[in-house]
């Protein structure tokens, strides 16, 4: 037995074993764990096939980068998203199981094509002058074309993708510090210069949702956030007085 | 196949059992004593004395602290997802001692009365295969973010999948120039190559983006977002006790080793002697170049533990604006400019043209770092600027003479 036998019949039952626990698990990190195992594996079959190229830069562009980001993404999901099972777009189902059937017939036929009637003669001959040499040689060599076609796609394609989510940020958020600080202090009421009024401060409530009194007894709105304002949730200051003291309403005095 | 490849291929395989051995040994060892140069030497530039109670000048530190580490108490919270936090320090560990396979830690030694070369493997894409390692590396951190159940781990995660990413790109594209220089990936032709220069000399752009991008890598200050103190707690390590978290303490020291030993490798001419003192490679048998290795590696180190003592912790967008917008950019270019002389030497062109390039690279240079300093004064000038606006209702205290006499 060699040693590629020996690592064949380890790894190939357990590859087989993650392949199938991706697509059973429940929580789609799991499925993860077991795709990139799944990569894994398929490069150390790679690398005793004598293409070590092909085999590193399997991890190092799948494993280390394309399920890095399919994994940021699931983690920035959620933390416990399971997968959910019901079909929201109709007919979804029909055209993934047609799909995955003639991606299969199609990766069946090209096997076949390639094996059947034929002598596997190794990788020797291709790597007669290194492994990264003879695929340098085809790749800018035979298939320039095809390649520089593929790469000149996927660049329209990560552009399109940056275009499609790239949003312009409003004029007013680039103003800098040193202009809105002048701005604040030129404006309209030096009153709010440094800072709005706190809410509810004062012995007999202390909330939120109460305003603030100015040192003239008049309610203050500027000391309420205008969140609470809009949803009507702001306290009456009237209710907080006490018999035999001051009424707490300003209304007078106005 | 290069000269290493044939000398390690006779290898027989108790010799690769042993130096698999040694190796696992040596990173151990490493760490342990790098845990202590760390806290010493980072002492030093606080002027503290650091560590000096165990053994004498505190030098079992590392080991006190390992006992003390395994012998904690193993916590792992009921939010977490049991299979992935037990697996998560495995990876992380498991997978940081890979990348010595393949570096070379001397010259042609006698090792029982074998030829060979302290070095387990030498395979064509050597340095890819440092890369793929590492890659696998951080899903030990960003599972453990992800499997703590709980935010600031998860945030740790997070920030560093996306931050090695970003940084592997810089890191492979300064290898690019390495590899076109030495003509090959494997480390043993790439540590041939530099007999006459090393890498540093002539590569010196692909030297200083490396050794940017390695320390983004390692997740250490001042790029140790996913792990920031003052922000996340632990980082992903948070939830992480006893011996798991002993797990990936080991991990981040043996990588700061790995990464130093690549660079070494890399760039400084591996286990080769300095310029000038040669005669020492052929002393001990040839192991003598394992203590060059070994300087070259602490050398790394101390450069690690001399930013964390003295550079602050960058902001996140900061750090990645830097790395997407200065270091890939720059790389870029610098691989352009290196593949033209290179093709123009290899095609004969005259020295003229050589140098016509040469300065034409330089004037550019030369050029755009005056445009953008030219543009940073301005935008620096429109930070400054105040638009004018009007005078404000209420009174103000005196203003300047012509401004009083108006208001009188």
């Amino acid at each position: 037995m060699t040693g590629e036998v020996i690592v064949f019949w380890t790894l190939a039952p357990l590859t087989v074993l993650a392949a199938l626990g991706m697509l059973l698990v429940k929580k789609a990190v799991h499925s993860a764990i077991l795709l990139a195992f799944v990569m894994i594996a398929l490069a150390v079959f790679y690398l005793i096939q004598e293409a070590p190229f092909l085999g590193v830069v399997q991890i190092v562009v799948y494993t280390g980068a394309v399920m890095m980001l399919f994994l940021f993404i699931l983690m920035l999901v959620g933390v416990d998203s399971s997968d959910s099972l019901v079909e929201n777009i109709k007919g979804l189902r029909g055209v993934a199981i047609f799909t995955s059937l003639a991606f299969a017939a199609a990766l069946t036929s090209l096997i076949a094509r390639a094996t059947t009637g034929r002598d596997p003669v190794g990788l020797e001959i291709a790597n007669g002058n290194g492994n990264v040499q003879g695929l340098a040689g085809l790749i800018f060599g035979t298939y320039v074309w095809a390649f520089e076609i593929i790469s000149a796609l996927l660049i329209t394609a990560a552009l399109g993708a940056m275009v499609l989510a790239h949003t312009q940020k409003s004029p007013e958020a680039r103003l800098s510090q040193r202009v809105r600080a002048t701005a604040r202090f030129r404006g309209e009421s030096i009153g709010t210069a440094a800072g709005l009024p706190g809410s509810g401060v004062f012995a007999r409530h202390n909330a939120v949702d109460v305003p603030a009194l100015l040192p003239d007894g008049t309610p203050s709105d500027l000391s309420i956030s205008n969140l609470i304002a809009q949803r009507g949730d702001v306290q009456e200051v009237k209710r907080y007085s006490l018999e035999g003291l001051p009424k707490l309403d300003g209304e007078d005095k106005k | 196949m290069s000269e290493y490849a044939s000398i390690l291929l006779d290898d027989p395989v108790w010799m690769i059992i042993v130096k698999g051995l040694l190796v696992f040994i040596l990173c151990v060892l490493l760490t342990l004593a790098a845990v202590y140069g760390e806290r010493k030497i980072v002492a030093r530039m606080q002027l503290r004395v650091g560590p000096n109670r165990a053994g004498p000048g505190g030098m079992l530190v590392s080991l006190a602290d390992g006992v003390k580490l395994a012998l904690k108490e193993d916590i792992i919270p009921k939010a977490a997802d049991r299979i992935v936090f037990i697996l998560a320090p495995v990876i992380s560990a498991a997978t940081c001692f890979l990348a010595f396979a393949v570096i070379p830690m001397t010259g042609v030694v006698s090792f029982f009365g074998e030829e060979t070369i302290m070095q387990l493997t030498d395979i064509p894409v050597g340095v890819l295969y440092v890369l793929a390692a590492t890659s696998i590396g951080v899903y030990g951190i960003v599972l453990a973010g992800w499997s703590s159940g709980s935010t600031y781990p998860l945030l740790g995660g997070l920030r560093s999948s996306a931050q090695v990413i970003s940084y592997e790109i810089a890191m492979g594209l300064s290898f690019v120039a390495v590899f076109m220089y030495a003509g090959s990936m494997s480390t043993g032709d790439i540590v041939q190559a530099q007999s006459q220069w090393w890498n540093a000399v002539v590569l010196f752009p692909s030297f200083v983006i490396y050794v940017i991008s390695m320390v983004g890598e390692t997740n250490r200050a001042p790029f140790d977002l996913a792990e920031a103190e003052g922000e996340l707690v632990g980082g992903f390590h948070t939830e992480y006790s006893s011996l798991k978290f002993a797990l990936f303490f080991l991990a981040e020291y043996v990588n700061i080793i790995a990464v130093s030993a690549l660079a070494t490798t890399l760039f400084l001419g591996g286990p080769s002697a300095p310029p000038g003192l040669g005669f020492t490679e052929s002393w001990l048998g040839g192991w003598f170049t394992f203590i060059w290795f070994l300087l070259k590696v602490f050398l790394f180190f101390f450069l690690f533990v001399w930013l964390r003592g003295t550079l602050p912790r960058l902001r996140y967008d900061q750090f990645m604006k830097f790395g997407w917008k200065v270091l890939i950019p720059v790389s870029v270019a610098w691989i352009l400019v290196v593949a033209t002389l290179r093709l123009l030497t290899q095609e004969g062109a005259s020295q003229f043209i050589i140098a016509a390039f040469t300065g034409g690279v330089v004037l550019a240079v030369l050029i755009a770092t005056s445009l953008y300093e030219s543009s940073k004064k301005k935008a620096e000038d429109a930070a400054r600027y105040v638009p004018e606006m009007p005078a404000p209702k209420f009174p103000v205290p005196a203003l300047p003479k012509a401004k009083i006499e108006e208001v009188e």
